[in-house]
């Protein structure tokens, strides 16, 4: 008995109908825009109006002309510095929970809550959050640093451009320290307690085992974690337009390449530059570039590397 | 053989220290909304000595808190019911049937979750001005559910090739229709995925600040994160109209979290363990 053969031809065609509303609205909404920005950037662009196709033009004048490529290079590196402290301080200290979670504490699923509790605010209400716990004369930190002795400690975090963006960085840390901690508990629940026992058997214990038993096994959680927060880093912008605004403040001293992008798409809500479309669209290109292939070249390396194991 | 007990106290000390770090500034933004500005600037360490909502009222009075509630609800309840309809048609066509370009259509979907939209910003902008979506919260709704879909595509359809062939070929033979087969057989076996992909989605939409930031201008039509850049735009003075901000922005969403705390965790982290 073939079933097939007696539906009408119409009722059978149907079905191709399934994937057709997620893929329009998919390809609408996210691969034309991805697309449009590459070929926006090959012209030169009057306000909101297309002009004349001038190939690398644009890319050009973002990496020769100032204040372009100064400000390029020096959000650049703020990227990079976002990158490495919340690799340090963000994940090693998520990578401590999560084995203190995994240790069986007494409260270990409180515990559990309370490190991602953060993660649930909207990412303005962080940054206005600990805007306010930061000023200089009236916040909670400073205060509390004066009431516990520290008067020298006491400082204008997000106002001086040699704390500003450390500043921004832990309070990151703050808000995804929960996230990291589950992906590493996740892989920490995935390791065979076997395993751990024979270890513990043979006298392994403390730091020897996190390191040399537990952390090679645990690479997918490590690469996952890495790529995530390297893609995170690079289009770091909510934090720093809640906390220092659109010219990333003080003095450009946390500005990131996506803040910067605003500021040339959009017009920064202050300092008057003018938009320049075509500047912008490289600039994303460049980004997209930036983040495209440094997590593929890393996915590609540690998936060989884990190969070999 | 057993951690020495010193150690254990030690790690006590740790894992306690750290809930302290991590709940304190959300303690203190609850208990400084119940301050007055005068209480605050004093003693901004101090617990309220007397509950006073005088700045949620003055809130409530000075910002259109309710519309900004409003908006978000509309935005993430709409986005989310959206997702799940498309996901599920799309996931069920690439999961439930051979058809030679699946894997390609499936491959499609998945690039999605390597793409920053935030980086195609300036055409998505062009594109909701040309399609009258600006200022509209179906701007946000059309976004969110493209960005969501990846993800909600591929965890359902890893859900529904897991289901036996038979329960789908037994519901055929009684005359049920593709779509009948999918919705009144199959959803109903997946819907853990449906909870995970619907909280990870609403978390995402409820939260997210930069695309209403470039969309919408109209303050009628803002959603909480950015009503609170208005907020802190007009009355940065005021600490504990801020701070009353803050905590009813955060409020609905920490609620559902105490209500069903292991769902949450693990709909978030869905994307990333596997």
């Amino acid at each position: 008995m073939n079933n097939t053969a007696k539906t009408p031809g119409w009722k059978k065609g149907a079905v191709h109908l399934f994937p057709i509303p997620a893929l329009a609205v998919y390809i609408l909404f996210v691969i034309y825009p991805i697309a449009a920005a590459f070929g926006y950037s090959f012209y030169d662009w009057k306000g909101l109006v297309r002009g004349d196709f001038i190939g690398l033009g644009n890319f050009v004048s973002l990496f020769t002309k100032e204040p372009f490529n100064h400000l390029f290079w020096n959000a650049f590196g703020h990227n990079l510095y976002y990158f490495l402290i919340e690799m340090v301080v963000q994940n090693v200290l998520a990578f401590l929970l999560a084995y203190l979670v995994f240790s069986k504490l007494k409260g270990s699923g409180f515990l559990k809550m309370a490190y991602f509790l953060p993660r649930l605010l909207s990412v303005i209400v962080v940054g206005f959050l600990w805007k306010l716990m930061l000023n200089p004369n009236n916040g909670v930190v400073n205060v509390l640093l004066k009431k516990l002795g520290l008067v020298s400690w006491a400082k204008p975090w997000l106002g001086d451009p040699a704390t500003a963006l450390t500043s921004i960085t832990m309070v990151n840390s703050w808000f995804g320290i929960g996230f990291s901690m589950l992906i590493f508990l996740a892989g920490l629940q995935a390791i065979s307690t076997e395993v751990i026992e024979a270890a513990r058997i043979d006298g392994v214990k403390g730091f020897r085992m996190i390191r040399s038993i537990i952390l090679p096994m645990m690479n997918q959680s490590l690469i996952i974690i890495t790529v995530f927060t390297f893609i995170h880093a690079f289009e770091a912008f909510e934090l720093v337009y809640a906390m220092e605004g659109s010219q990333g403040e003080p003095y450009n001293a946390t500005d990131t390449l996506a803040v910067f992008f605003y500021r040339i798409a959009f017009g920064g809500s202050s300092g008057g530059d003018s938009v320049a479309l075509g500047l912008g669209s490289a600039l994303a290109v460049v980004l997209f570039i930036i983040i495209a292939t440094i997590s593929a070249l890393f996915l590609y390396f540690t998936r060989n590397q884990s190969a070999q194991h | 053989m057993k951690t020495s007990k010193s150690f254990r106290g030690l790690q006590y000390a740790w894992a306690y220290i750290g809930a302290l770090l991590s709940l304190y500034p959300i303690f203190l933004m609850l208990t400084s909304s119940l301050k007055t500005n005068i209480q605050i600037l004093k003693n901004p360490l101090s617990l309220p000595v007397s509950m006073s909502f005088a700045a949620y009222h003055k809130l409530l009075q000075q910002v259109p808190f309710g519309t900004y509630f409003w908006n978000s609800v509309f935005v993430s309840v709409v986005s989310v019911v959206l997702i799940l309809l498309f996901a599920v048609m799309a996931s069920f066509y690439i999961a439930r049937y051979p058809f030679r370009w699946n894997a390609a259509l499936f491959f499609f979907f998945l690039l999605g979750m390597m793409i920053p939209l935030k980086l195609g910003i300036v055409p998505l902008f062009l594109l909701m001005k040309k399609i009258g979506l600006l200022n509209s919260l179906w701007s946000l709704i059309s976004v969110y559910t493209a960005i969501g879909l990846p993800l909600a595509v591929l965890i359902l359809t890893g859900f529904f090739r897991t289901l036996p062939r038979e329960l789908e070929e037994a519901a055929r033979i009684d005359g049920a229709s593709d779509f009948g087969v999918m919705w009144h057989v199959l959803v109903p076996l997946i819907r853990p995925a449906l909870g995970t992909v619907m909280i990870m989605n609403f978390i995402t939409a409820w939260n997210d600040f930069f695309f209403p930031l470039i969309f919408v201008q109209d303050d009628l039509k803002k959603t909480i994160p950015v009503g609170m850049l208005s907020l802190f735009g007009q009355y940065s003075t005021d600490l504990s109209m801020l701070f009353a901000g803050l905590t009813l922005s955060s409020l609905p969403m920490i609620v559902l979290f105490f209500m069903a705390s292991r769902q949450f965790m693990d709909g978030m982290t869905a994307g990333a363990v596997k």
